[in-house]
C-alpha cells in the first residue's frame, strides 16, 4: 500500500521544510515539496503541511504576501472539503493573514526575537492536534520567533494549546496555537517538528504531525 | 500615472511595541514632552488608469493593511 502523501509548501523564504519533510515521514507518511506558484495540491494529497521561515522576507507583513500566492487558492479548496491543514510559525501566520484562521500574529511585546523551550498545556483536548491528551496535560516543544503574539477574539477559535507560566510573547490569553471551529485546520507558533527526537529532549511535536494521517 | 500615498498606522487601542520602544528613546535622550508615538508606514503607489485612489482603496482592503490591528488613509497629493 502506498503512502499517504502530504504536501509541504515552499515559499522563498521558508526555511523549516526539511525538518517538516522528515517529521512527515515519521510518521509513515511521503511529504511532497508544493511550490507556491502552483494551483493545485500534488496528486493524491491528504493533508498541507506550512512550515515556518521568513516568507518573502515577512515583508508588509508576517504571511501577508505568501497567504496571495496560488498556492494559497487549492489549500483553502482543501480546507474548505475538511483536509487537515498544519501551520506552524511563519505557516501560521500564512494561515491567519489568508483567513483560514482568525486573528493576526503581532510582534512580540519585547520586540525580542525569542528561541526556548517551551512547556504548553492542552487547553482543548477535542481536536485531533493534541492525539488525546487530556485538557491540562502538558506539550513540551520549542519556538522561535520575534512576531507570535496572536490577536484576536478567542471566541471566534479553539484554543488547542497556551503557554504555560508567564507569557513569553504577549499573546491574548497566552495563545501558542488554535485551530478553526472545525478543527481541521490547526496553527501554532511552536516548532513541532523540532520535537521529534529523544535526542533533542522532546517528541511531543510527533502528535501534531499523527493528525495529519489520522 | 498618479501618485497615490497609503499610510497604514496601528489602530488605536492595539498596543504598539514599536511606538512605545521610540518613546522611550526619545525620553532618554531629553525629549521630555513627548507622550505618544506610533510607528506606522506609508507607501507610494504608481497608479495608472481610471480612479486610482478607488483602486488604492481596494488593495489596502485587500493586502496592504489588516483591518483588524491596522487603519488606512489614501490620499492623492496634487
Amino acid at each position: 500500500m502506498s503512502q499517504p502523501r502530504v504536501a509541504v509548501l515552499r515559499f522563498p523564504g521558508t526555511l523549516d521544510h526539511e525538518s517538516a519533510a522528515r517529521a512527515v515521514e515519521g510518521v509513515g507518511a511521503e511529504p511532497v515539496f508544493t511550490h507556491h506558484e502552483d494551483a493545485a495540491l500534488p496528486d493524491g494529497t491528504v493533508a498541507v503541511v506550512i512550515p515556518g521561515g521568513f516568507s518573502y522576507g515577512d515583508h508588509l507583513r508576517p504571511g501577508a504576501l505568501a497567504s496571495r500566492t496560488p498556492i494559497m487558492g487549492a489549500v483553502k479548496a482543501h480546507a474548505a472539503g475538511g483536509g487537515r491543514v498544519l501551520g506552524i510559525c511563519n505557516g501560521f501566520q500564512i494561515l491567519c493573514e489568508s483567513g483560514l484562521l482568525p486573528g493576526v500574529l503581532r510582534p512580540n511585546a519585547s520586540l525580542s526575537f525569542i528561541c526556548r523551550q517551551a512547556e504548553l498545556e492542552v487547553a482543548d483536548s477535542g481536536t485531533a492536534w493534541t492525539g488525546g491528551r487530556a485538557e491540562g496535560e502538558t506539550l513540551s516543544i520549542p519556538f522561535k520567533h520575534h512576531d507570535g503574539a496572536w490577536f484576536g477574539d478567542p471566541g471566534s477559535t479553539r484554543v488547542v494549546l497556551r503557554y504555560r507560566g508567564e507569557n513569553p510573547n504577549g499573546s491574548i490569553d497566552k495563545i501558542a496555537g488554535i485551530s478553526n471551529l472545525a478543527g481541521n485546520v490547526m496553527g501554532l507558533m511552536p516548532h513541532p517538528e523540532e520535537a521529534q527526537d529523544p535526542l533533542l529532549g522532546s517528541v511531543d511535536g510527533r502528535v501534531l504531525f499523527a493528525a495529519l494521517v489520522a | 500615472m498618479t501618485l497615490v500615498v497609503v499610510t497604514v498606522m496601528p489602530k488605536k487601542g492595539v498596543l504598539d511595541p514599536q511606538g512605545q520602544a521610540v518613546q522611550g528613546a526619545l525620553q532618554h535622550m531629553g525629549f521630555g514632552d513627548v507622550s505618544d508615538v506610533r510607528v506606522g508606514k506609508r507607501i507610494e503607489l504608481e497608479i495608472g488608469g481610471s480612479d486610482p485612489a478607488g483602486q488604492a482603496t481596494k488593495m489596502c482592503e485587500d493586502l496592504l493593511a489588516n483591518n483588524l490591528i491596522e487603519d488606512y488613509s489614501v490620499e492623492v497629493p496634487g
